[in-house]
């Protein structure tokens, strides 16, 4: 008799290659083996798969429209299948993959479009937190200032671009209307955050993504500011802090020497 | 219907009464808040809600605060040779503490094979290997969660040519070594005897209805296979079938009223729509007596 670990293994491998010869003894009601019901399974699992992208990435879905997404993310599956039940999780190398994938390459904004909805799915299912609020800053003395770490709110993800790609997300998602973009009008970066029920996607100006990135390696405020100011010579770093504690990008801090991180 | 004690973050009780409930669905979170309906309970996917945080959670804690709970898993691979995924099993163990449904159940299939997740529930062989596999990981997932688990019978496309055992033998022979219960689906019943040429009413007949503490109806896709036989596609997305619902019908003068729940997961209705499905089923479990798990509950 054929063993479970065998069976399974032929069962899976031809799943997820459509070229592959139906296993032997899986069979219809008169005992012959038939194809078209193991068919029945090898859609499942790419329809299934693929769907769920439609779930996540419906801008890409509406840029390149519902034909080429379906074939796109039917090789995506095939190429990255999920390796848990998480599907929640799944999804996130879609963006890398649509940068290599060859029938794409006229789009070139495509895969950071990719990387804000991935983030938007993230940041939606992130852990609740309560923001900091814009007050606490004030209560911290100045010459500690420079020295404290901000924690990031956990549902903070930072999208960066080559291309103006806040501006083509926002045409594309829903109740958006798409109009012609300028292309080699500069890139935009994106924070994408979930103080509360909604996720809200904000543009970060100059510099403001290297130094959000470094306060989320656990930078202290001066170190992140420096990277900041290297990313970008007129990176402003009070206006960047304003803005970012007003999205509720953060969620607590800790000063020089102390020993717990403060909460709101 | 008596109510549990010892609960303390929930305020609807978590015993599923004997009635129609349907799948939650976030398209109809804002229905059922605003304009509570008189449904039974409400069963979820345990997969949709294992995220950390966020708007999922923040429903169905509403939800539940109002409404029994049924939590049915899509991906525990009990049918697998592998080893259960234990990450995924104490997810399971997490969700059953934080929202305490009343009931658990998850399906006879496989969907992990190696690392990749399948993402369908895919049919096994009747064997003894697969047998005792199904048992051990049965009874892993009643010791690590802590209850009794449903388990669901499938809906199935093929057969294996290595089976040794009737579905309903088998499932039985898995009930009786794990101690689990049974969730039968009836409309998975219709599918599968019309896909397998077997007679639906003798599988009703022959099936462990005393163990049976759930029911599933949806709606099935009917195709065809290359030799021109009807082949039925689970595709819950879809009414529930005439046929199915006088499947039901019998099963419950057979069982008694169980709690049962409509299943509609593609191309999904609103909510009246929805709704009306349930009053349908809620309709036949009102002339019927009340099942043996009632009875015992009751009593």
């Amino acid at each position: 008799m054929l063993p479970l670990a065998e069976r399974q293994r032929g069962f899976a491998a031809a799943l997820l290659d459509s070229e592959a010869d139906v296993p032997p003894g899986l069979v219809g009601p008169d005992g012959v083996p038939s194809a078209r019901r193991f068919a029945v399974y090898r859609n499942n699992v790419a329809a299934g798969l693929s769907e769920s992208m439609t779930i996540t990435f419906p801008a890409v879905r509406r840029i390149v429209g519902e034909e080429f997404f379906t074939a796109m993310a039917r090789a995506y599956v095939l190429a990255d299948p999920p390796r848990s039940p998480m599907l929640l999780d799944y999804g996130s190398g879609f963006a890398d993959f649509i940068a290599s994938f060859p029938p794409a390459a006229t789009l070139p904004y495509l895969a950071d479009v990719a990387r804000i909805e991935n983030a938007w799915k993230e940041s939606f299912h992130s852990a609740d937190a309560a923001p900091l609020p814009p007050a606490a800053l004030a209560k911290i003395p100045p010459d500690q200032l420079a020295g404290m770490r901000l924690q990031l709110h956990p549902s903070v993800r930072i999208v960066t671009s080559r291309y103006p790609v806040l501006t083509i997300w926002r045409m594309n998602a829903d109740g958006g209307e798409p109009a012609p973009v300028d292309l080699n009008a500069g890139g935009e970066d994106c924070l994408v955050v979930r103080p509360a029920a909604d996720v809200e996607v904000r543009s970060v100006p100059a510099g403001g993504a290297a130094f959000l990135r470094r306060l989320g390696e656990g930078a202290s405020l001066g170190d992140a500011s420096e990277a900041g100011f290297a990313a970008a010579a007129d990176f402003d770093l009070s206006a960047n802090l304003a803005g970012l504690i007003s999205a509720g990008a953060f969620c607590g801090y800790t000063l020089e020497g102390a020993a717990a991180p403060e909460k709101e | 219907m008596p109510e549990t004690t010892g609960l303390h973050s929930q305020a609807a009780p978590a015993t599923i009464p004997a009635r129609a409930g349907v799948g939650l669905k976030p398209q109809h979170y804002r229905d059922i808040l605003e304009g509570a309906p008189d449904i039974g309970f409400f069963e979820v996917h345990a997969e949709n809600y294992m995220g950390e945080g966020g708007p999922p959670h923040r429903y169905l804690t509403a939800i539940r605060e109002r409404y029994p709970l049924s939590l049915h898993g899509v991906g525990l691979s009990i049918g697998a040779e592998r080893p259960l995924d234990r990450d995924h099993l104490l997810r399971l163990k997490h969700l059953n503490e934080r929202y305490e449904p009343g009931l658990f159940s998850e399906h006879l299939a496989w969907s992990t094979h190696d690392t990749t997740y399948l993402n369908d529930l895919l049919p096994v062989p009747y064997t003894k290997e697969t047998l005792a596999r199904v048992s051990e990981h049965i009874e892993e997932v009643q010791e690590t969660v802590g209850r009794q688990m449903l388990l669901e019978n499938p809906s199935t496309y093929l057969a294996f040519t290595e089976s040794t055992y009737s579905e309903i033998d088998f499932i039985s022979e898995v009930a009786k070594r794990s101690g689990c219960g049974l969730l039968l689906d009836v409309n998975n019943v219709y599918v599968s005897s019309t896909n397998q040429e077997w007679d639906p009413v003798a599988y009703v007949d022959a099936f462990p209805l005393q163990l049976v503490k759930e029911i599933h109806l949806g709606g099935h896709a009917p195709e065809k296979d290359e030799a021109g036989r009807p082949l039925l596609i689970d595709a819950h997305d879809r009414e529930v079938d005439r046929i199915v619902w006088g499947l039901f019908e019998h099963t419950i003068a057979s069982a008694g009223a169980v709690p049962t729940l409509v299943e509609w997961d593609a191309n999904v209705p609103d909510w009246p729509t929805l709704n009306a499905e349930a009053d349908l089923a809620e309709a036949v479990l009102a002339r019927a007596e009340p099942g043996d798990m009632q009875r015992a509950a009751a009593g």
